[in-house]
């Protein structure tokens, strides 16, 4: 044993333990922080959900839930998208951005179907009538709880409870299936 | 030796452990003011709230269960079937407001004081990261009882998260433990209510006491004590803790239990601020409450965190993510205290004039941000959230400025 220290090797030795330490104690860590993501049986109750389109009439409108939401698919009819424009005026956002009926399948709109006010659920009603809540009601969702309303497309009119358009979840569309949950 | 004679047993202990020394060193031989005023029995009074909670809450944890279906039941369980099981609940969450309101005047008397100027910087440090931890523990606790309330208020807390950029959805849906709030969260957040954050507090309470028995306790005139000592080396304007202080802290322990015991028996739900009347209906993901409303000791940070309704949109910062910037930023804040003031005074009582006015500001922005947090939004109240945030962050943030240019008042010598 020589009395001297080498304080080079004593700090390389420092190092390459603190390094491997760390190494270590960042491994162990990934089991534990992987633990918090969703499980395998969350996954697959958030997994994207598949739905036959042909069935879906014209003018008709089916419910499905997706990760707790319920979704809008609504088959829209030729008359109903010749409207659309006529809201412009009358809705916050007149820019259909994601095509006409606000989906990349010009016939579907896909929405989810919360208020964006304060997540109520919003009722369809596509008849072209007077309504009690609008006299020039071309069709569209009308919210019960505070009278929220949006055209079929899903933008919100002006002066509604609501601040934004009905959301879009994100799909995408396979033959004659609908995938929500998947984009392509 | 003499001691030894008196008491052997002492004596045996001592030698293995330090006892004696430990005791005489924070007890029977720690020096403390002699004169100070009530706003110094807050600290004590934590502690006797922080055991209630850990005793009621151990409790709780036999009779609760902590899953999506079973959590709202087992509250009513414990209401109605356990015997004293509503004594046990109705202590715990009048425990969590009556710890806030403490924590809130213990940290006030610490601003008027000046209990964070050196060397106290870490004593105020581990106090305001309990206060954090204290905000955390009583959010996580408010989930457990899975009531609309829990529910809502967790989701909209955790679409903060959401709202932070690029990482924010994909951080949220690993806090959730899945895509929606649900079970998984449920469970994950009574393990942190019950176990993390409770030894993470324990923690740091004994940081904060031996950072405070090292550099000693401070009074409302900011004299330093240590200055003139007595033959023994025992300050002449201090006295022992114990007795004196612990003898002293016991009435207004009795003062407190006689007020907290009055809201547990005839006011448990406090109005409505203490337990949210929404909370009593089981979570239901398909339908919000009517107005989401914090309770009363989360009020004047969620009105800072709505009063930002503008973004900085060409730096791609949503309002909300501005709003949960400004909302963190004002917990974050109460941290670098200690060296924003630049004042050679310690108490409010000597410092000068924009001092005492930026106190006023900061207590009053504060109490009009906790009223408006649990109010509705509209125009009028929006702004003037807007105007108690600004005043809310300038008394601090121009604290350097103002500390170091007014003129202040002589500290005597003695106290």
């Amino acid at each position: 044993m020589s009395k001297k220290i080498d304080h080079n090797r004593r700090r390389a030795l420092h190092i390459t333990s603190g390094i491997m330490g760390a190494v270590t104690v960042g491994a162990f860590a990934v089991p534990f922080l992987s633990a918090w993501n969703p499980s395998e049986k969350a996954k697959a109750l958030g997994a994207a959900v598949k739905f036959d389109l042909s069935k879906l009439l014209p003018g008709s409108m089916a419910v499905i839930e997706w990760r707790r939401t319920p979704i809008f698919v609504v088959h829209q009819t030729d008359e109903a998208i010749k409207n659309l424009p006529k809201l412009n005026d009358r809705v916050t956002n007149p820019a259909l951005s994601e095509g006409i009926s606000r989906t990349s399948n010009q016939k579907y709109t896909i929405l989810k179907g919360v208020c964006t006010h304060l997540s109520c659920a919003p009722k369809y009603h596509p008849e072209i009538e007077p309504k009690a809540w609008d006299q020039e009601w071309l069709g569209g969702f009308f919210c019960p709880c505070h009278g929220s309303k949006f055209d079929l497309a899903g933008r919100v009119y002006k002066g509604v409870p609501a601040p934004t358009n009905l959301e879009v979840p994100p799909h995408s569309f396979d033959g004659d299936n609908l995938i929500i949950g998947e984009e392509v | 030796m003499e001691k030894a004679k008196k008491n052997s047993f002492m004596s045996w202990l001592d030698k293995r452990l330090p006892v004696t020394e430990n005791l005489e060193r924070h007890l029977t031989k720690h020096p403390v003011p002699k004169k100070v005023n009530f706003f110094y029995i807050f600290g004590a009074l934590l502690m006797v709230i922080f055991m209630v909670q850990v005793i009621t809450g151990i409790w709780l944890m036999m009779f609760y269960t902590n899953t999506e279906e079973g959590a709202f039941a087992s509250i009513e369980y414990i209401m109605r079937d356990v015997e004293y099981g509503w004594l046990m609940r109705y202590m715990h969450s009048t425990g969590a407001s009556a710890f806030f309101f403490l924590m809130y005047f213990h940290m006030f008397r610490g601003l008027l004081y000046g209990s964070y100027q050196k060397p106290k910087e870490l004593v105020w440090l581990f106090g305001c990261f309990l206060l954090f931890l204290l905000m955390a523990e009583g959010f996580l606790g408010y989930v457990l009882p899975w009531g609309q309330m829990s529910y809502w208020a967790a989701n909209v807390i955790l679409s903060l998260f959401g709202a932070i950029p690029f990482i924010g959805p994909d951080l949220q849906v690993w806090i959730q433990g899945d895509y929606v709030l649900s079970g998984a969260t449920l469970s994950r957040f009574f393990a942190l209510h019950v176990v993390v954050v409770p030894l993470l507090m324990i923690a740091l309470v004994v940081f904060h006491i031996f950072a405070l028995h090292e550099v000693g306790a401070g009074n409302p005139e900011g004299v330093d004590i240590e200055k003139h000592r007595d033959k023994n080396g025992m300050p002449l304007d201090g006295a022992p803790f114990h007795p004196y202080k612990t003898l002293s802290a016991l009435p207004a322990i009795g003062i407190f239990f006689v007020i907290f015991f009055a809201i547990v028996f005839f006011a448990p739900e406090g109005g409505g601020y203490f337990l949210e009347k929404p909370n009593f209906e089981e979570a239901d993901f398909l339908k919000t409450p009517e107005h989401i409303a914090p309770v009363w000791y989360y009020a004047p940070f969620y009105s800072i965190l709505r009063a930002i309704t503008f973004g900085i949109p060409f730096l791609g910062i949503t309002s909300k993510f501005l709003g949960f910037i400004i909302f963190a930023g004002s917990i974050a804040i109460l941290f670098i205290v200690p060296w924003l003031d630049r004042s050679n005074v310690q108490s409010i009582r000597y410092k000068g004039i924009y001092s005492k006015v930026a106190m006023i500001l900061f207590a009053a922005s504060f109490l009009t941000l906790g009223y408006l947090g649990t109010k509705p939004v509209n125009e009028l109240r929006t702004l003037i959230a807007q105007i108690c945030t600004l005043f809310y962050f300038l008394p601090l943030i121009l604290m350097p400025i103002y500390t170091k240019y007014e003129k202040t008042l002589e500290v005597p010598d003695r106290l």
